[in-house]
């Protein structure tokens, strides 16, 4: 396939699928759960020895199994509130699109408000409303993104009404909704599919940022943000408690960012030759 | 020594040879035509002369320039040459003036950059310069951005500039090809008259061009050089298939194989249709204005005039695409009306599109038997899967593909096979009328024969209708059986093919077939071409909408919309038809 012919794509895609599988794997492997706390290794550095790979935390918990948790709740986090932007999103810029008009007007100025909405005041809020739940991490995330991706596939469907295979199609006979999904979702796909491996590095910062404020991920559960918000009190003295999982984070949000480039320069490269 | 001397000139990207083992010369004060269909390497050549090719192009060979060697120079010895005396024109004026920077800054550059002129010397010298060309009111458009201008004062702007410096030669790459013919004769006029002893290197595609206008000519075939000599020599005796070629496949005004007269029954009939656009809420563009036409089984109406004279809002009004303000379309004897999505699917399937740019109108996501089946899909949605595809592949070989091109994407065609694709597409429903607008336009010569060939066959077959949009009279004249002129939204004059262009009534049809250049050394060059340009449509003359530009017009001209009248077989739209000669 030439789409991993091309390097940012094939070396970043494979780091990330890495990744994710040594955190789906790990924990299972390893023998050491994420909750259990042993007070005589307390603050262990990275050793082989009872397999702390990773160390352990000032509760005496195994890092290693707790950064593999870490990293799946924020890869879940992130791809689940993409998936879910993109839908809507994709959906709703269509049709905006599309239709035009009057109903393109009162759809866009509907984004427009949610977009005044600060972000932060509306998570609390959330929060404050529905208790602490993993779920609202989702919709909080979810209610900001779609916004881009709307605004982003109505300019493009804009555009590409106005082509003349779309002009082509009405003329045969070919019905809105067809026009739509066959003719004009396809071209959207390139963008779209870029657009989305950017918003998950996105999804995946708002989400250490909101866990690092402590509005995220609750204990003993965790993630990249918790962990990270854990080790910058340990630093001193513990430098692996936060080297550790803010490099993960740091790669993981490099690879997505040079994925969404790669890809970019894939899709626009296949309509140009 | 010749001043521009090209030898053994290779251009290779990656896997891709653009231009072979080439040599030509180019004397001072002489006008060279280089001459080659799309891909056949002109313009890459240009560019290397200039040192613009991208750092992809591997150049071999030499290139020298009154004794210095351009392949491999430094960036300041190019930059010496370029514009100080070799200068450039493009074909897209808009894409080579910085739309950021008014006129008289952008030219001013060149003046100053190589120490030209100085102080208060410099503005006078460009706002000279800028009358030269022709531009009126030069002081204004001295201070004026190019999206203020249209598109034939851009390219005077551009000629401004190339020839500002007084350069020892001119490189024109295709520089009338975005250009109305009559705006096309003006600036060759002009380029003619300035040039002075500026040698002239002319790239173009258009054999008409350079028959009248340059004395050597050097043929391009795939990157190589196939054919050189003098203009007069090679257009009677061509030393090369692909010149002879090139010859037969331009097609030509001044002589045609008219087609006879067609008989079938009338079968679309438009009424003074009339076609306006909200422009940004305030005022309306009229871009069509009564304008009526009917139309017979087995005939083919072109429709011609200039840019903004409303053909294009036509056919779309009449095809649902966009809303018609007034008038009315009968199809069959049927009314049509109102978008296409509430027309009834018979209807919809008898009046089809062929578009100009056949890249943009076949979806890019889509293989092509998809898109030339899914006419079928909404048509004959009973139709087995097998079945469509027989059809599919039935369409394609009426086109002259075959069932290989079924799975390949649009970019992976070629100009010409991309607009059989749409053709096919177009016929592969069986129409009854089919709508070409500028459907050959893209073509390169050879390609556009066998598309036009390929029309006519359909037409022959079923009976088809044409309405074919161009602005190519030497095309129509060749195609047609009538001929529907039109001028800021108003028809001018409709006639027979023979008629119109034996004996135009109406001067604006005169002023359009003398300015299609014609393939013919000998032939005399029209050295009165139509002046000025479309004026806006936002605020059309008053009276005949044609007389500023009008040789023979009189006062009654300028207060009194004429009538459509039928003189001795045409329908015109002058005061004067009755009373001035045009036939020549």
């Amino acid at each position: 396939m030439s789409l991993l012919r091309n390097r940012a794509i094939s070396v970043s895609g494979a780091i990330i699928v890495a990744t994710a599988a040594c955190a789906v794997v790990g924990p299972w492997i390893s023998p050491n759960d994420y909750i259990s706390t042993d007070f005589d290794r307390l603050l262990l550095a990275p050793t082989t020895a009872g397999a702390h790979l990773f160390g352990t935390d000032d509760l005496g918990r195994d890092l290693f199994v707790r950064t593999m948790l870490g990293i799946r709740v924020t890869l879940l986090v992130a791809i689940v509130a993409s998936f879910v932007s993109l839908i809507i999103g994709v959906a709703y810029g269509a049709i905006a699109g599309f239709v035009g008009g009057r109903v393109d007007a009162a759809m866009m100025r509907f984004v427009d408000t949610l977009y005044a909405l600060p972000f932060i005041f509306f998570v609390i809020l959330l929060m404050v409303a529905f208790e602490r739940n993993f779920l609202l991490i989702f919709v909080a995330i979810g209610a900001v993104n779609w916004l881009d991706m709307a605004r982003i596939v109505r300019g493009q469907t804009l555009s590409l009404k106005e082509r003349e295979f779309v002009a082509a199609a009405r003329l045969t006979g070919v019905s809105t909704g067809r026009i739509i999904f066959r003719h004009i979702a396809p071209n959207l796909i390139g963008i779209v599919v870029v657009y989305m491996t950017l918003t998950i590095p996105q999804a995946i910062l708002v989400e250490s940022f909101l866990s690092f404020l402590g509005l995220g991920v609750q204990e003993p559960r965790t993630s990249l943000g918790a962990l990270v918000d854990a080790g910058v009190n340990l630093m001193e003295g513990a430098s692996w408690t936060l080297l550790i999982p803010a490099g993960l984070l740091a790669v993981l949000l490099m690879c997505f960012n040079f994925l969404g480039d790669g890809l970019r320069d894939f899709f626009d490269a296949r309509h140009t030759t | 020594m010749s001043l521009l001397e090209i030898r053994s000139l290779s251009i290779r990207y990656a896997d891709a040879v653009v231009v072979d083992d080439l040599t030509l010369s180019v004397d001072e004060g002489e006008s060279v035509g280089l001459v080659g269909e799309s891909g056949s390497g002109k313009s890459q050549t240009a560019l290397a002369v200039l040192g613009l090719l991208p750092r992809q192009a591997r150049i071999d060979g030499s290139i020298r320039f009154d004794g210095t060697e351009l392949v491999g120079a430094a960036t300041d010895t190019l930059n010496q040459l370029r514009a100080q005396r070799i200068g450039i024109v493009f074909q897209d004026p808009m894409q080579a003036l910085n739309p950021y920077l008014r006129i008289g800054r952008q030219m001013r550059e060149i003046l100053v950059q190589h120490k030209l002129a100085h102080g208060n010397d410099v503005d006078a010298r460009v706002v000279e310069m800028l009358a030269r060309v022709g531009l009126p009111d030069a002081e204004r458009q001295f201070r004026s951005y190019p999206h203020q201008l249209s598109g034939g004062m851009r390219q005077r702007v551009m000629l401004a500039s190339a020839l500002i410096a007084e350069p020892d030669l001119l490189i024109a790459d295709e520089p009338t090809t975005a250009l109305d013919v009559t705006v096309q004769a003006q600036i060759l006029d002009m380029l003619e008259e300035l040039r002075d002893n500026t040698a002239l290197l002319l790239i173009t595609h258009d054999l008409g061009i350079v028959a009248g206008r340059c004395e050597r000519m050097l043929v391009l075939e795939k990157g190589r050089l196939v054919d050189a000599g003098a203009t007069t020599s090679l257009f009677a005796s061509p030393g090369h298939e692909h010149t002879r070629l090139l010859l037969d496949t331009a097609p030509r005004i001044d002589r045609a194989d008219i087609p006879p007269p067609a008989t079938g029954v009338t079968i679309l009939g438009i009424d003074s249709a009339s076609v306006s656009y909200a422009e940004r809420g305030k005022e309306r563009l009229q871009a069509v204005q009564d304008v009526s036409l009917s139309l017979r089984t087995g005939e083919t109406i072109a429709v011609v005039g200039e840019s903004g004279s409303g053909k294009s809002s036509f056919v779309r009004a009449l095809l649902g695409l966009v809303p018609m303000q007034s008038g009315r379309v009968v199809y069959a004897g049927a009314p049509l009306e109102g978008p296409v999505e509430r027309r009834a699917k018979a209807q919809r399937r008898d009046l089809q599109l062929v578009f100009q740019d056949p890249v943009s109108a076949l979806n890019p996501q889509m293989r092509v038997h998809s898109i030339i089946g899914e006419s079928l899909l909404v048509h004959e949605p009973l139709l087995s899967g097998g079945a469509r595809l027989t059809r599919v592949i039935e369409s394609l070989e009426q086109v002259g593909l075959d069932a290989g091109y079924l799975r390949r994407f649009p970019h992976e065609l070629s100009g010409g096979q991309a607009q059989r694709v749409a053709i096919a597409r177009a016929l592969i429903l069986g129409p009854k009328v089919l709508i070409c607008d500028e459907a050959v336009a893209a073509l390169d010569g050879s390609v556009r024969e066998q598309v036009l060939l390929l029309l006519r066959k359909a037409q022959a077959d079923t009976g088809l209708a044409i309405i074919f949009i161009s602005h190519d009279l030497a095309v129509v004249r060749a195609i047609s059986h009538r001929v529907l002129v039109m001028y800021l939204g108003r028809l001018v004059e409709i006639a027979d093919n023979a008629t119109l262009f034996s004996s135009p009534r109406h001067p604006y049809t005169r002023a359009l077939i003398d300015a299609v250049p014609v393939p013919d050394p000998v032939a005399p060059l029209n050295k009165a071409p139509l002046l000025g340009e479309v004026p806006s449509p936002l605020s059309p003359p008053t009276g005949c909408v044609f007389h500023p530009r009008c040789d023979y017009a009189i006062d009654v001209c300028a207060v009194k919309l004429p009538a459509t009248r039928d003189i001795k077989g045409s329908r015109v739209a002058c005061h004067r038809a009755d009373e001035i000669e045009l036939a020549r």
